[in-house]
């Protein structure tokens, strides 16, 4: 009998039929293999194209162009009275000190518009810098020092090579007679390009040359610590509850079931329940990060509670019978065992759930986070926006000069949500447990 | 015909140690399940009882009644009288926590806390509030381990993993985690069917010693294993308990055709 089947087996194997069985087996597996490969590669191709189209866009909003011009601070115009009053020199006429130095340099540059062009070269922000000059050094009066000032946003572009110099005049915004100036400041070599650290340091502005993601970096700060606090130890003491402590029944199955669906719910909608309860109803300040952060929560919080969840339904149920057995309580055994063996997951779920918040966009729209804002915010209560919603703003602005400041601040915030998935993942690594 | 209660008193202790656990029809139903069925036995003290039979015949739902971690299963309903020294465990009087000090349980696979071997051992007298000062746990710590005969493995590398141990020597600091909290009674769900032969030999070696001061109940598949160790066998059998007797008895002459049938290799 045994023989048999054996001898049966052995000629099956050699059959022409099982040969090329295998050989099909062989083919179908390498062409499954390719496609796999393939799939990647698409997906890493899409991936370097956004990349490369967002970098070779942005790159350049950390550059900045500078005139450098020297700049008379006369004593007749920043302080007539002499007496060197603090109140009286922040209050001077700083714009007057470049249009004097501009007239200078190019003395026969006359009548108004002309003159109006020419002072357009240099970014109308750039009496504040002097001004902060005279302020920490008043002792600067009455001299002559060169001083590299912001250029306006034309000669910006026009330095980067945004503007194109062959067009006709008519379909360039800067024209022939700027062109002659600059060039004139060029061999001179008074125009520079440095490092745009304003883009980090300014809130935002209607001057593309002024403004920066500063605002809505503390913003998004502001609502992320918002947003952290409360769903947080909510998530993690609802996922607790759910996982150790409720009895399976109908209404755990229900609140479980709601609890997923939650966290497919357009946050759109997240932003709407923000508006109704947070603003209509409690009446909190709108635009403020406490409330863009307690309508993120809102929206996180289903994240947090799933990824927790999961982290210590994957704790071995031997860690908990080992706990039980020795006489611990049930909280013991979860608060003593469970919960730090599934602290990295929890807290690599709660990130990841933190870095979606960070790019969230909608759910601000409807609680103000949107308008205008040009102070950078000093605390939760402050109006606010964050930088996904800035990016948004300033993609919808008119200027040339938006377009870098655009791709500039999603690289900002792309960079901010690689540290924190790095940041995850390196939690993962090192607390990362094998049963 | 006799039931089941009365069999077992006829069967009884006759060691003259006195009976610590006694059992009286107890009925253990996962939902609709009817998984132990009326199922009485006592247990004397400082003995080794094994529970032997095929899988799923309900010895280790039996084990885990006596320390009530049937009641971490939501589905979970047991009936009957299960008496500790006379008290009913399941009484209003009794607290889940405070017996499951007093029943220690030693489980199938090894389940060291990821923590170091001090830790894992200092887990229960810290909870439970047993010692008094670090000096206090420190000796707990390092007689529990004396005990379970891991002292001389270990007592250089206190501080390390005990995850990082073999599995034997795993098993033997869940010995010592649960001889810790000092047990009267120690439970065992066949604490070495993950272990090999030479680790196996070693924990055997150890029950025979813990016999002296704890009483032990121990699930097997191993006949071999419960013939070695044990004093008394219990021989379950699609829940219900066939036949009990003294283990030399039950494997010499069994009375009852399916033990006949089980311990002779033929089912099971």
């Amino acid at each position: 009998m045994t023989d048999q089947v054996q001898e049966a087996a052995g000629n099956g194997w050699q059959s022409e039929k099982f040969i090329k069985n295998l050989a099909k087996r062989k083919r179908a597996e390498r062409r499954f293999r390719l496609t796999g490969l393939l799939a990647i590669l698409t997906a890493l191709t899409l991936l370097g194209i956004l990349l490369f189209s967002i970098v070779s866009k942005g790159h350049s909003a950390f550059i900045q162009t500078t005139i450098t011009l020297d700049i008379t601070f006369a004593e007749s115009v920043i302080d007539p009275n002499g007496n060197r009053d603090a109140a009286e020199l922040r209050g001077a006429n700083y714009a007057k000190l470049v249009q004097d130095a501009l007239r200078e340099k190019f003395p026969d540059v006359k009548g108004r518009r002309d003159l109006r062009k020419l002072f357009s070269l240099i970014s109308n922000d750039a009496d504040s810098a002097l001004r902060e000059m005279v302020e920490n050094d008043p002792d600067l009066i009455g001299k002559t020092v060169p001083v590299a000032l912001v250029a306006g946003d034309d000669v910006d572009m026009l330095k980067k090579g945004y503007i194109d110099r062959s067009l006709a005049e008519d379909d360039r915004r800067v024209k022939d007679q700027e062109l002659a100036w600059l060039d004139v400041l060029e061999a001179e070599g008074d125009i520079e390009t440095r490092f745009n650290s304003g883009f980090f340091t300014n809130g935002d502005s209607r001057e593309p040359e002024k403004a920066g993601i500063a605002g809505a970096m503390v913003g998004s700060f502001y609502t992320l610590i918002v947003t952290m606090l409360i769903s947080f130890p909510i998530g993690v003491m609802t996922a607790i509850y759910l996982e150790e402590f409720a009895t399976k029944n109908k209404l755990t199955d229900l609140i479980e079931v709601n609890i997923n669906n939650l966290a497919a719910v357009p946050s759109i909608v997240f932003g709407l329940l923000g508006l109704a309860i947070f603003l209509n109803f409690a009446h909190l300040p709108r635009s403020a990060p406490i409330v863009g952060g307690l309508t993120l929560a809102l929206m996180t919080l289903p994240t947090i509670i799933i990824a927790a969840r999961a982290a210590i339904r994957a704790v071995p149920d031997s860690i908990r019978q080992a706990a039980l057995g020795l006489g611990a309580s049930n909280q013991q055994a979860a608060f003593h065992h469970i919960l730090p063996l599934s602290m990295p997951g929890i807290l690599t779920g709660t990130i990841i759930g933190l870095s979606q918040a960070l790019g969230e966009t909608a759910p601000l729209l409807m609680i103000g986070m949107v308008a205008f804002i040009a102070d950078i915010p000093g605390g939760f209560s402050d109006p606010a926006t964050v930088m996904p919603v800035q990016i948004f703003l300033w993609a919808d602005s008119p200027e040339r000069a938006f377009v870098e400041k655009t791709s500039g601040a999603i690289m900002v915030l792309l960079g901010f949500l690689i540290i924190m998935n790095a940041f995850a993942i390196v939690l993962r690594k090192k607390f990362e447990r094998r049963w | 015909m006799l039931t089941q209660a009365e069999a077992n008193v006829e069967n009884g202790p006759d060691t003259g140690n006195g009976v610590i656990i006694s059992t009286r029809d107890v009925n253990v139903y996962y939902g609709d399940n009817h998984a132990l069925q009326g199922v009485s036995l006592d247990i004397n003290k400082h003995q080794v009882t094994s529970l032997i039979g095929p899988s799923g015949c309900g010895k280790s739902t039996y084990l885990r009644c006596l320390n009530r971690m049937n009641d971490t299963v939501d589905s979970c309903r047991v009936t009957g009288e299960i008496l500790l020294d006379g008290v009913d465990i399941y009484g209003p009087s009794v607290d889940e926590v405070l017996l499951r000090a007093r029943v220690g349980m030693v489980f199938q696979k090894p389940n060291p806390f990821p923590k170091s071997i001090y830790d894992n051992v200092a887990y229960g007298p810290r909870i439970h509030g047993l010692a008094d000062n670090k000096d206090d746990l420190d000796e707990m710590v390092l007689t529990s381990l004396e005990k379970a005969g891991l002292i001389k493995e270990v007592q250089d590398r206190l501080h390390s993993s005990g995850t990082g141990l073999s599995g034997g020597q795993q098993q033997r600091l869940c010995i010592a985690r649960a001889l810790a909290v000092r047990p009267d009674i120690i439970l065992m769900d066949e604490p070495c069917s993950a272990l090999d032969p030479i680790a196996t030999a070693k924990v055997e070696e150890l029950i025979d010693e813990l016999k002296e001061n704890y009483t032990i109940i121990i699930v097997t598949h191993s006949m071999q294993q419960a013939a070695r160790i044990s004093q008394r066998t219990a021989f379950f059998h699609l829940g219900e308990i066939v036949e009990t007797g003294d283990t030399e008895k039950l494997f010499t002459s069994p009375s009852d055709k399916r033990t006949q049938g089980y311990i002779t290799g033929r089912f099971g």
